[in-house]
């Protein structure tokens, strides 16, 4: 009977993943390419959102869309229809992206013709928070009809996000949301995130989002703010 | 979902070790999994006998801990530990501030295995 051996591995899973964004990261600073990973629900607005960004910062910024969906392209022909270029992943089941699917998305595209890259990550608060894309900020959609409660399900996607759009502002007299209870469970996870409200539908701060974006991009493109 | 990634990285992982040390087989895989992970025991293991047949894994047993979800605060340092479903309690018991920064409580940790 051999013996059994005790070999120390001592390595995270994520780890690989980790180096691979950094080196995503490290080309998009060369390149000066801005790159937002946003998530969200499904049918928390992620889409309309990027609409509504596109439409207040086209004339600034060089904008293109790398969209994920497990197996549809509905997303990217919308967003292609504005006349933003749009590349389409298929994830094929997957619920997330992940930096390598991220980086052959971008692979297809010349990064210099572009200031700002959006990825609309797959709809799920879960998984796409435990993988690193490569992106320069997180940002995360939370609608008013999703409630309040969503810091204590899924409290990992609020810790790893920049900015916290809230959408559906528009919604909010019809609904028991509380926007107090809800500030207070994400500044507990995430002290220094942004919140922001937002309705696409109306267009309400979506002025005052697209001026932190603006900034950001600016402040990582270099350049006059 | 993606508990099939996940797992597969790790058989990935073993079993490059395993190779490095010329192994012939694995017996255990010992884990560490932070709390705020959604997986669960049971079926991470069930997914592990699913990809790790034919590879010299296969049947190994995954002894998994959970680890806790780890704060420091900015201020004092001072770490902390916080259960995730009960956040108000999340303040620095030292000195009370709220700023703080998660530290661990995420990840997904090989620490060992056991090889013949």
């Amino acid at each position: 009977m051999e013996n059994i051996r005790l070999i120390e591995v001592k390595e995270g899973i994520l780890s690989e993943n980790g180096k691979l964004a950094d080196e995503l990261r490290k080309q998009l600073a060369k390149e000066k390419t801005f790159l937002l990973n946003l998530m969200a629900s499904p049918g928390s607005g992620k889409t309309s959102l990027i609409l509504k960004t596109i439409d207040a910062l086209k004339d600034d910024l060089r904008i293109a869309v790398i969209e994920a969906d497990i197996d549809s392209i509905v997303d990217s022909e919308k967003v292609a229809a504005v006349g933003i270029p749009a590349v389409q992943l298929r994830t094929g089941g997957f619920c997330h992206l992940d930096a390598s699917m991220v980086k052959k998305g971008l692979d297809t595209m010349d990064l210099n013709a572009f200031d700002l890259i959006f990825i609309e990550n797959v709809g799920n608060l879960v998984c796409p928070a435990e993988f690193d894309t490569g992106a320069v900020k997180n940002a995360m959609i939370l609608s008013v009809p999703e409630g309040d409660d969503k810091p204590l399900k899924y409290p990992l996607m609020f810790t790893v996000c920049d900015v916290l759009i809230v959408n559906k502002m528009d919604f909010l007299e019809l609904t028991d949301f509380d926007m107090q209870k809800l500030r207070e469970r994400v500044m507990i996870l995430n002290p220094e995130i942004r919140i922001i409200e937002v309705s696409c539908r109306t267009g309400h701060g979506i002025d005052i989002w697209a001026d932190w974006l603006r900034n950001e991009v600016k402040a990582f493109i270099g350049g006059p703010a | 979902m993606h508990e099939l990634p996940v797992i597969k990285s790790i058989l990935d992982i073993c079993l490059k070790h395993a190779t490095i040390n010329s192994a012939n087989k694995i017996l255990t895989i010992e884990l560490k999994v932070g709390e705020m992970s959604d997986l669960e025991p049971e079926w991470m293991q069930r997914y592990f006998d699913f990809v790790s047949k034919g590879s010299i894994a296969e049947g190994a047993k995954l002894v998994i801990e959970k680890t806790p979800v780890l704060f420091q605060c900015d201020a004092c340092s001072h770490q902390f530990k916080i259960d995730i479903k009960n956040l108000k309690a999340a303040k620095c018991p030292e000195c009370g501030t709220d700023k703080c920064t998660l530290i661990s409580g995420s990840e997904y940790y090989i620490s060992n295995i056991g090889v013949i």
